[in-house]
């Protein structure tokens, strides 16, 4: 469980990033964190693992206060996968990047060696084990820094912005990855900007403006109100924006799936008599 | 006529084991709009680096086959030639952007050039007003939000008044809402001024409504190049990893099921709802 209260923080330039932050979030769930550029989304992920320490409130992680512990006893729970892939790889094979972290945390080889082949069949990178990650490309780079941090398996799961340069089958993985963690019991936290991925999943939504939450509830809910969402520069998804100008027919508003808009959509059609 | 042309053009990295494209052969129109995706890793960002030379100028390895860019080589032309014709712009504006004010950041390339003083004071003038970002000019461009700074990086293009700008997932970093601004700046730079855009996105959700051209590469090859309207209706762009439009798709599961829709396949919401209000409407 992570617990925020009433953070604030400060960089040593004198920006305020974050203006009286609370939220919970339970074990086991799934929280996206949306908002503009410059909310402070980056920010707060950065208190869950103990980067950054608040200027003012408390942040816990599992009953601990980040405060009286270090990043390095926290990382083994939370593991934080950051935006830009190039600000955590280093290693000359990709295996070797994965292999790192286990070593730290004192794995045995065997159960190392375990580790790497599952991450890499996970992420589609097998065919990558012995190549530098320097020579993939920007998405393939992206799933060796979340392969590198999946593989110890951490209770929590922090990612920064994890759609970037996927495609739509990579994205669909990622999105199957998250459910199966959470059924066993783990946390997810995304900050993203890609609406169409999160009106996917539908997961509990946090939108950000100017350093403070200014909504917080189900993807659904949220992504479906306008109003809401441009204070926060975030736009409607594609399948409620068509359902927001399908206002005549007399059917819902709040549809964000596009299966769920099929049926809807069929449902009408067969009442309208339609042949 | 065609602005951009390779023929069988093959390039393989330093120290790579295979070619990142091969046998490549396609064409860009002048005044295109031009999309081109793939799955990650599938070469898009590669085919984009010969375009203004930084393959093989900068990258180095090894080049087969024949590229034409406004009239050039690629290959033989110094990069810097090449910029005169075709603008770059990356994914993270950040990596772009040095000067200590916005307008000394897009003055920085026609300098270099050599441009007069006046000239540079009227482009510059010029491309940050069709940017919207002219108020913003004596701000230093890093303390401006992100969505602003991408503009910079297009204003600064947008001053050496190139034939071709090509932008490599320009938005990725930005919030929805300037993303969104973003590829209204570009659509507006191609359909005005009649710049050729060629624009790298997996996002097509956000931008296939404005392409004139799509090709979509797999494994270093191109694999469909055409009309985006009939080349997103097919299923096996959708199995290649592509991801199609949400309206698109919605239309496709709904023509399955026996809706009579019209044939030509709607590209964003806009167009699906018209096409469903006609459909649906109580008889």
């Amino acid at each position: 469980m992570i617990e925020v209260e009433n953070v604030h923080f400060t960089y040593p330039n004198g920006v305020e990033a974050l203006k009286g932050v609370s939220l919970t979030i339970r074990d086991g769930e799934f929280v996206a964190i949306m908002g503009q550029n410059g909310a402070g989304k980056t920010t707060l992920i950065k208190h869950f693992n103990g980067l950054l320490k608040p200027t003012k409130g408390t942040v816990r992680v599992d009953g601990v206060e980040t405060v009286k512990t270090s990043v390095a006893a926290l990382a083994r729970n939370v593991g934080f996968v950051f935006q830009n892939p190039d600000h955590q790889l280093f290693s000359e094979t990709v295996e070797e990047e994965i292999a790192f972290a286990l070593k730290n945390f004192g794995f045995d080889a065997e159960v190392i060696e375990k580790r790497i082949s599952w991450a890499l069949n996970l992420l589609g990178l097998e065919q990558y084990r012995k190549t530098s990650p320097f020579l993939l490309s920007g998405g393939e780079r992206k799933r060796v820094a979340l392969a590198s941090v999946l593989a110890w398996d951490p209770k929590t799961l922090v990612l920064d912005e994890p759609t970037i340069g996927q495609d739509y089958q990579q994205k669909e993985k990622l999105r199957q990855f998250i459910v199966q963690m959470q059924t066993q019991g783990k946390t997810v936290v995304v900050v993203t900007h890609d609406v169409e991925f999160v009106a996917e999943c539908n997961p509990r939504v946090v939108l950000m403006k100017d350093g403070k939450i200014v909504a917080d509830g189900e993807g659904r809910t949220i992504l479906t109100n306008p109003e809401i969402l441009a204070q926060s520069s975030v736009v409607l998804p594609q399948i409620t924006q068509i359902f927001m100008r399908l206002t005549p027919l007399g059917l819902p508003k709040d549809v964000i799936d596009v299966y769920e808009a099929k049926e809807i959509l069929l449902k009408c059609w067969r009442r309208s008599g339609g042949k | 006529m065609a602005i951009i042309e390779t023929k069988n053009l093959t390039y393989t990295y330093p120290g790579a084991a295979k070619p990142s494209i091969n046998d490549v052969s396609m064409k860009v129109e002048k005044g295109e709009f031009v999309l081109i995706t793939g799955p990650s890793g599938c070469g898009k960002t590669t085919l984009c680096r010969c375009f203004n030379g930084l393959i093989p100028h900068f990258y180095q390895g090894e080049i087969k086959g024949e590229i034409t860019v406004a009239g050039m080589n690629p290959t033989k032309h110094h990069t810097h030639e090449m910029a005169k014709s075709v603008g770059m712009v990356f994914q993270n504006p950040e990596n772009q952007l040095f000067a200590l004010s916005i307008e000394k950041d897009v003055a920085f390339g026609l300098e270099n050039l050599g441009v007069p003083r006046e000239e540079i004071r009227r482009r510059v003038d010029w491309a940050l007003m069709q940017t919207g970002i002219y108020d913003l000019r004596e701000r230093s461009p890093h303390e401006v939000s992100g969505g602003q700074q991408q503009r910079v990086a297009i204003a600064a293009v947008l001053a050496m008044k190139p034939e071709i700008i090509v932008l490599d997932e320009p938005t990725s970093f930005l919030d929805p809402l300037s993303a969104e601004k973003i590829f209204e700046v570009i659509h507006e730079l191609n359909r005005k001024l009649g710049i050729t855009v060629v624009l790298v996105e997996h996002r097509l959700d956000l931008t296939a409504k404005y392409a004139d051209h799509i090709i979509i590469m797999d494994e270093g090859k191109v694999c469909f190049d055409g009309n985006p309207r009939e080349i997103l209706s097919t299923e096996e762009t959708r199995l290649i990893g592509v991801g199609i439009p949400k309206a698109t798709l919605l239309y496709q599961l709904l023509r399955k099921e026996g809706i009579k829709l019209s044939d030509v396949t709607p590209l964003s919401s806009e167009e699906l709802a018209t096409l469903l209000l006609e459909a649906l409407k109580p008889q």
